[in-house]
């Protein structure tokens, strides 16, 4: 119990339960369309509405650049449903400074598509469908935001 | 037809599957850049279950799914989409983590931050909008 407890001092259940919701809605996507769900991809296929650029207009991008859409429409709805029926509607807030979202966000966003995928694309489609090259991208993003969030901590300190 | 195709049906199952992703890294805490953070500080595993759990569903799925069924329920194919072990992804995903470990925010939680309502984060949001695009821009293609 006490190494439960070390590890998760926050409890365990909500983790796997969210997890498995997650991969619940990976799968339901491939069940019923056949289409690997990653998240990054629509920050690039998105684009393709307003810039002819021939990167933007590959031909994956267009393919997929609606659906994406309204899976990321999705996402926010499911969020909003968990915000209004388990957290008492209030908005959620955060005090990571605004530099440090603004900044690390532009990382994540051009990471993520030079990379191409994120923690949900090599996180969990990736390494659910078996793949070493995103067992690589994962271990190698884990390696460098580890290090990145203890360097920022103990600068902090 | 056009595995591709986006049907009136499939949207609605798109945008099922969207609000279980939604839902899940909600009820997970994920949405929250403090929980991630503490998870890049080994001061909680729970990142690790979200993870797990989501990729073992999804092995079920991408392995299981091709083999019970001769095609989606709702038509189409099932698609793949093969990794590519190369520079670019070694390099993206380094600089992804740095990024990832100086914000707590990866693309669903930043996109989910809509929904919670934490505005804050529309700065990591709006950084991954713009990383996207200067990726783009900067691509040889």
């Amino acid at each position: 119990m006490s190494l439960i407890n070390t590890l998760f001092p926050l409890g365990w259940q909500h983790y796997l339960l969210g997890g498995l919701t997650i991969g619940a809605g990976v799968a339901l996507l491939y069940l019923f369309n056949g289409w690997v769900g990653g998240m990054s991809t629509v920050f690039s296929s998105s684009w393709s509405f307003v810039f002819k650029r021939s990167f933007f207009q590959q031909d994956r991008f267009l393919v997929s650049r609606h659906w994406r859409l309204v899976y990321a429409l999705g996402v926010v709805l499911g969020a909003l449903v968990w915000r209004f029926a388990l957290a008492g509607g209030e908005a959620q807030d955060t005090n990571v400074p605004a530099w440090q979202l603004l900044v690390g966000g532009f990382l994540v966003g051009y990471g993520a598509r030079l990379g191409n995928g994120c923690t949900s694309g090599h996180g969990i489609c990736g390494l659910g469908s078996l793949q070493l090259p995103s067992l690589g991208a994962v271990l190698t993003f884990m390696a460098t935001a580890f290090l990145t969030a203890n360097l920022i901590a103990w600068s902090l300190a | 037809m056009n595995p591709n195709l986006l049907t009136p049906s499939k949207a609605l199952a798109t945008l099922i599957a969207g609000a279980l992703f939604g839902f899940g890294l909600s009820i997970s805490t994920m949405v929250q850049p403090e929980v991630v953070i503490g998870f890049l500080r080994f001061q909680d595993w729970g990142l690790m279950l979200v993870m797990g759990g989501a990729a073992g569903l999804a092995l079920v799925a991408y392995k299981g799914f091709p083999r019970w069924f001769a095609q989606p329920l709702l038509g189409g194919q099932f698609l793949t989409q093969p990794a590519t072990w190369d520079r670019k992804t070694i390099i993206g995903s380094a600089i992804f983590g740095v990024g990832w470990g100086l914000s707590g925010v990866c693309p669903g939680p930043a996109i989910a931050a809509l929904g919670t309502g934490n505005t804050d984060i529309l700065w990591a949001l709006g950084g991954i909008v713009l990383g996207g695009l200067a990726h783009g821009l900067a691509a040889r293609d």
